[in-house]
């Protein structure tokens, strides 16, 4: 809403208060004004003139030498170049030394050898919206009514020395659509009264010959129609376009601005038909029929359907009720007999066929939000009033009107005990009824109670918490103390699940790892390329209406989404990335969805390039399985998760088949990591990369604390290396299940600490040597003891996998 | 004899002194005091001595013994740290090389700034609490006293998954949810961080997805005045304590009263910036006393208990703190963005 400071000052007096002065009152109170704005874009000088003589300039075919009377004492001699001027005008001039809005100075000069003492100016010139302007005022020089005052200073004349506030309104206070109710507003702020506008209606016709029937009666409360003839349309005086461009709503004619007008004033949508139009001028609120068609204002066909409120004479459609009006009836230059509709619907029908229609007008924002049902006919007569001001037209005798039901005003009760409580506040009575007073809201007040009648322009009022908040924000918000919650204390803490999400997050970090956010939706191509955890089969959970097909689904992998960032760094010349994200997959097995989906929360990263940055040291070490390995590792580490297996698996989508491992404890399945398929990072123009993906409600699930501690061994360890030879493709963990299988008791710890391939064994062969460290907790261990057991090592590796020791 | 003793004394010292070489001082130490050496010579000299002058000369020659191993030893030392100084010399490194590198990787800003806040409410006795990303329209609109086709609607446009199921435009449905399995028990008092979506079209100052923490404290007696209280206590941790808050009406449908809560702007102190529009001011949260209603559909008597809800956007105030520009940056993950928050 946009409310012009001077409009709004014939309401209620502003005197004392700056525009910004009451910018500031009104946000701090509940208005908030997100702009106040000079109506002036930077004028100086120009004044309205007479043109006496144009002639052709003798040198320049284009170009028109005027004389202009601009009640200067002497004729000014001005160059234009408008095509448009003409002897007789009332124009706009800007006088020598005048100042225009985009930084021109006017000097005297000469054009083409003859001097000008001045410029005939467009509207554009003057900084003036060429939206809101009538088509004809958008090219060529403005030319004003003739009744223009010769001589006067142009900012007064086209309301440039206004201010425009323009409020950011909350839904809930629809009722600061209308100049009236921000007087009202303005009015409580200030404790100040608001002034109504006189109406002045004769009524100097005959019998109003309009018939109104409601027939949707749960659709339309009131229907009132006013009946004018000899109206002549023109265009509407200064004053009034001045107001409406304020506003923002471009001049038509007199007839339809008044209706703009009115709107503006009063919040109330009108409109005006072409009564010639309206067959026996016979009005008829009804549903549309299904398929119905009509022509809209815009030239648009509409195709209405059953809920569709209508506007109709006995044999078609007339408006679309609260939209828009039909081009069948609209009001032209030469109509002269008007139907004035004022009337009422309710928001939800407007609303309902706006949305349907894509329309959004001036008139349906106020509809949606609901109209004030106690003004829908002083609205209409203010609007009737006017109307014969602006086009003096004849008024019909009466209003014919239809009304289902009017507005009762809710009574709503507050006690000041519940104000004190709600707000913490320790408010005297005294201060409160003067508060209602100013808000003119009538009320009784019994003890410290009251009893108050909302008026219906505040719909927004119905609960006693509602009247607290009036009192509140009246009596000012800084004036309320500060205090914390003085009931019992309670223990803020986090969950064990939550602060282990903490610990994943944090040691992620600590491996050298940034934590990235993606975006949950998806593209449907994307959502499996690399597969989730899932075992069972799962539908995506998809957008009814998405924006973009880009977010369309809800991923059910985090693998694709880290594989975008890492392809968005690559883009970049970021090649060194380690990135991980803890976030929720959404899955579902239902083909439609009629239960929530169910959200698990996964731990995710991707490597590619190098972890540590190229250093002097040696050479680069770009990241490969078993750093991301060893990432996951130490992860399990830090969550005491101490029996991980790793099985080699093949058919995970979009994994390499031999580069992927997945982790168990035990049944359960915790995830997997390994390289991306190559088909994939092509897919995605990555670079080798590398991922794990982890169920954090399973890590969770098998995570353990530090229990008791380890005594310290009084006895000392003894090592022995075994370098095995084994068939390359006997697994390092098969061969370590072994060891420690034989090993039993006595053996501490196995350690890999070397594998060979190469020339100085056979071809299919690979070397592996593993440290094994035995101790007895109470005694020095015996060589004999060592021997035994470790031929019982050799022993088993060689039946279970082949190895011989290597000599 | 003792004038013998001390000129070889004489003699020795001055000759251990200009030694240069440890094997000269081997040589010297055999000179004078190996088995043959010149003191031991004089020694055996002594049977000559009268009882009387032979304690005397005995104690003499042990002073003039222990004065020349001092000074071999002496000598022996200087050559060996002398020795051991060349040695360590010839292992000199550039001290200006870089270090070897160390893992660093960093927290999302937006993790950052969650798990201050969530740390700041922890301390003033709140649970974090949370919810499904994809919920039931009930929860998401309804339970917070948005009725379908309420005008408010409109303030939050949805992605609908079906009629009924939606992604939360809000974290306020975990409040619903949290009220509910209270059973209408008091005090309750949480915080929901999490991710919410809604149809904007992504560019710098808009996301289809953000990040949202909201509070709730309901119990007996809860006014107004707790709400501001608990507000400038987490403004004070958060953004300084010499913070200052202030609040002014707005309109939620689920609180009543409702406010917007503005912080004094952090960039100018309050004087008045770009960063505050020249208010001094910047709003930074919405808030409210719970309505009526919603504590009814939650199970609690509005009668007999209250309560304040507030809400804030995690990219607002991260982008504030940290002067980000442009939202996208939180989600394309560009690890020149993320590797900036590595310390704090």
């Amino acid at each position: 809403m946009k409310v012009s400071y001077q409009w709004l000052s014939e309401y209620v007096d502003l005197s004392g208060t700056t525009p910004q002065e009451l910018a500031e009152k009104l946000t701090r109170s509940g208005i908030e004004v997100d702009a106040v704005e000079s109506r002036n874009a930077g004028v100086s000088g120009v004044v309205i003139g007479y043109v006496k003589e144009r002639s052709k300039h003798p040198d320049a075919d284009r170009l028109n030498v005027c004389v202009v009377d601009a009640g200067q004492g002497e004729d000014l001699q001005i160059v234009c170049g408008a095509a448009n001027v003409d002897k007789g005008q009332k124009v706009l001039v800007a006088l020598i030394g005048a100042k225009l809005p985009d930084g021109l100075n006017i000097k005297r000069s000469k054009l083409r050898g003859v001097e000008s003492q001045g410029m005939i100016c467009s509207a554009k010139e003057l900084g003036l919206n060429d939206k809101l302007l009538a088509k004809d005022q958008q090219e060529g020089i403005m030319v004003l009514p003739a009744d223009a005052e010769i001589g006067m200073d142009a900012i007064s004349y086209l309301g440039l020395d206004d201010y425009v506030l323009e409020l950011g309104l909350t839904p809930n206070r629809s009722d600061c659509l209308s100049m009236l109710g921000v007087a009202y507003e303005v009015a409580a702020i200030l404790g100040k009264e608001v002034v109504f506008p006189q109406i002045e209606l004769i009524e100097n016709g005959g019998d109003n010959p309009i018939q109104v029937k409601i027939e949707a009666t749960n659709e339309s409360y009131q229907y009132h129609g006013r009946h004018f003839t000899n109206a002549k349309i023109a265009t509407s005086p200064q004053w009034m376009k001045n107001r409406l461009m304020a506003a923002g709503i471009r001049p038509i004619n007199n007839v339809v601005d008044v209706t703009n007008y009115v709107l503006l004033e009063y919040g109330q949508p009108l409109h005006a038909f072409d009564a010639t139009q309206v067959v026996d001028r016979s009005i008829v609120v009804r549903l549309a029929n299904e398929g119905e068609k009509l022509v809209t204002l815009d030239d648009q066909e509409r195709t209405l359907d059953e809920q569709t409120l209508l506007i109709a004479d006995q044999t078609k459609g007339l408006a679309i009720a609260g939209v828009m009006g039909g081009a069948n009836s609209e009001i032209t230059g030469e109509t002269s007999e008007i139907i004035l509709e004022a009337a009422w619907f309710t928001p939800k029908t407007v609303r309902r066929t706006a949305r349907m229609l894509g329309m959004r007008t001036e008139g349906c924002v106020r509809w949606e939000k609901g109209v004030d049902q106690a003004r829908v006919q002083e609205a209409g007569e203010r609007a009737a009033a006017l109307i014969q001001q602006l086009s003096g037209a004849t008024v019909s005798k009466g209003i014919s009107s239809a009304v289902v039901s009017e507005a009762t005003p809710a009574v709503v009760s507050v006690t000041l005990a519940k104000i004190n409580q709600h707000l913490g506040t320790d408010m005297a009575a005294s201060e409160v009824s003067p508060i209602f007073e100013r808000l003119q809201f009538p009320y009784e007040v019994a003890g410290e109670k009251w009893t108050v009648t909302v008026p219906t322009r505040r719909g927004d009022i119905t609960l006693p918490e509602d009247l607290v908040e009036e009192v509140a924000r009246l009596y000012g918000y800084d004036n309320i103390p500060t205090s914390l919650p003085s009931g019992s204390t309670t223990q803020g803490q986090l969950t064990k699940e939550q602060q282990l999400r903490r610990i994943i997050r944090h040691h992620l970090i600590g491996t050298g790892m940034n934590e990235a956010i993606s975006y949950a939706l998806v593209h449907p191509d994307r959502v499996e390329a690399v597969a989730g955890l899932h075992q069972e089969k799962v539908n995506p959970v998809a957008l009814m209406m998405p924006m973009s097909e880009d977010h369309s689904v809800l991923r059910t992998s985090l693998i694709p989404s880290l594989l975008e960032t890492v392809a968005y760094n690559k883009n970049r010349q970021n090649h060194d990335v380690a990135i991980f994200e803890l976030g929720r997959v959404f899955l579902t097995k239902e083909e439609t969805l009629t239960q929530l989906p169910e959200e698990r929360l996964y731990v995710a990263g991707a490597l590619t390039g190098q972890l540590l940055t190229q250093n002097w040291m040696g050479a680069k070490q770009p990241v490969d399985f078993f750093q991301t390995k060893g990432i996951v590792e130490s992860l399990f580490a830090r969550l005491g998760i101490q029996a991980a297996e790793y099985k080699a698996v093949q058919e995970i989508a979009g994994m390499h088949p031999g580069r992927t491992a997945e982790v168990w404890v035990g049944e359960k399945r915790l995830g997997y990591l390994g390289q991306v398929h190559p088909g994939t990072e092509k897919a995605y123009d990555l670079s080798e990369t590398y991922v794990f993906q982890l169920n954090v409600a399973t890590l969770i699930d098998v995570a353990a604390e530090v229990g008791h501690y380890n005594q310290l061994p009084k006895s000392p360890a003894v090592t022995r290396d075994l370098a095995l030879v084994v068939d390359r493709s006997v697994a390092a963990g098969a061969l370590e299940a072994t060891i420690r299988k034989a090993a039993g008791e006595l053996l501490e710890s196995v350690t890999l600490f070397d594998v060979y391939m190469g020339e100085r064994i056979a071809q299919d062969k690979k070397s592996m040597a593993f440290a094994l460290v035995f101790r007895h907790a109470e005694r020095t261990l015996q060589d004999e003891e060592i021997q035994q057991v470790t031929t019982a090592v050799v022993e088993a590796l060689k039946n279970n996998t082949g190895a011989e020791l290597r000599m | 004899m003792q004038t013998r003793l001390q000129e070889m004394k004489e003699s020795a010292l001055g000759q251990i002194s200009q030694v240069t070489e440890a094997a000269q001082l081997q040589d010297l130490r055999v000179k004078y005091l190996g088995k043959k050496g010149e003191l031991t010579e004089l020694l055996r000299g002594m049977g000559g001595l009268s009882p009387e002058e032979r304690p005397v000369v005995g104690q003499l020659v042990n002073e003039v013994r222990e004065a020349l191993e001092a000074a071999f030893s002496g000598k022996q030392k200087a050559f060996e740290e002398a020795a051991l100084f060349a040695k360590l010399s010839s292992q000199t490194i550039d001290v200006t090389l870089p270090g070897r590198p160390v893992p660093a990787g960093t927290m999302h800003p937006l993790s950052r700034i969650i798990e201050e806040i969530e740390d700041i409410f922890i301390g003033l006795g709140f649970e974090v609490a949370e919810g499904p990303e994809v919920e039931m329209d009930h929860f998401n609109f309804e339970m917070l006293n948005l009725p379908k086709d309420h005008p408010a609607r409109d303030m939050q446009d949805t992605f609908y998954v079906t009629e009924e199921l939606l992604l939360r435009t809000q974290t306020s449905p975990v409040q619903a949810r949290t009220m509910l399995k209270k059973e209408g028990k008091t005090p309750l008092k949480m915080i929901c961080p999490g991710k919410v979506y809604r149809r904007d079209d992504d560019d710098a100052t808009h996301s289809h997805q953000f990040t949202q923490i909201e509070g709730l404290v309901i119990d007996k007696k809860i006014g107004m005045s707790d709400l501001k209280g608990t507000l400038l206590t987490f403004a004070r941790q958060m953004f300084g304590e010499n913070q200052q808050i202030r609040l002014r009406p707005s309109f939620f449908p689920f609180t009543e009263p409702s406010v917007e809560v503005d912080l004094q702007c952090f960039n100018c102190g309050g004087h008045g910036c770009r960063v505050c529009k020249q208010t001094g001011w910047i709003e930074i949260l919405g808030a409210g006393m719970v309505h009526p209603r919603v504590l009814e559909m939650a199970g609690y008597n509005p009668e007999e208990v209250s309560g304040f809800a507030f809400g804030m956007g995690v990219e607002r105030i991260a982008m504030l703190k940290y002067a980000v520009e442009d939202i996208r940056h939180f989600y394309t993950n560009d690890v020149r963005f993320l590797r900036q928050f590595n310390r704090g």
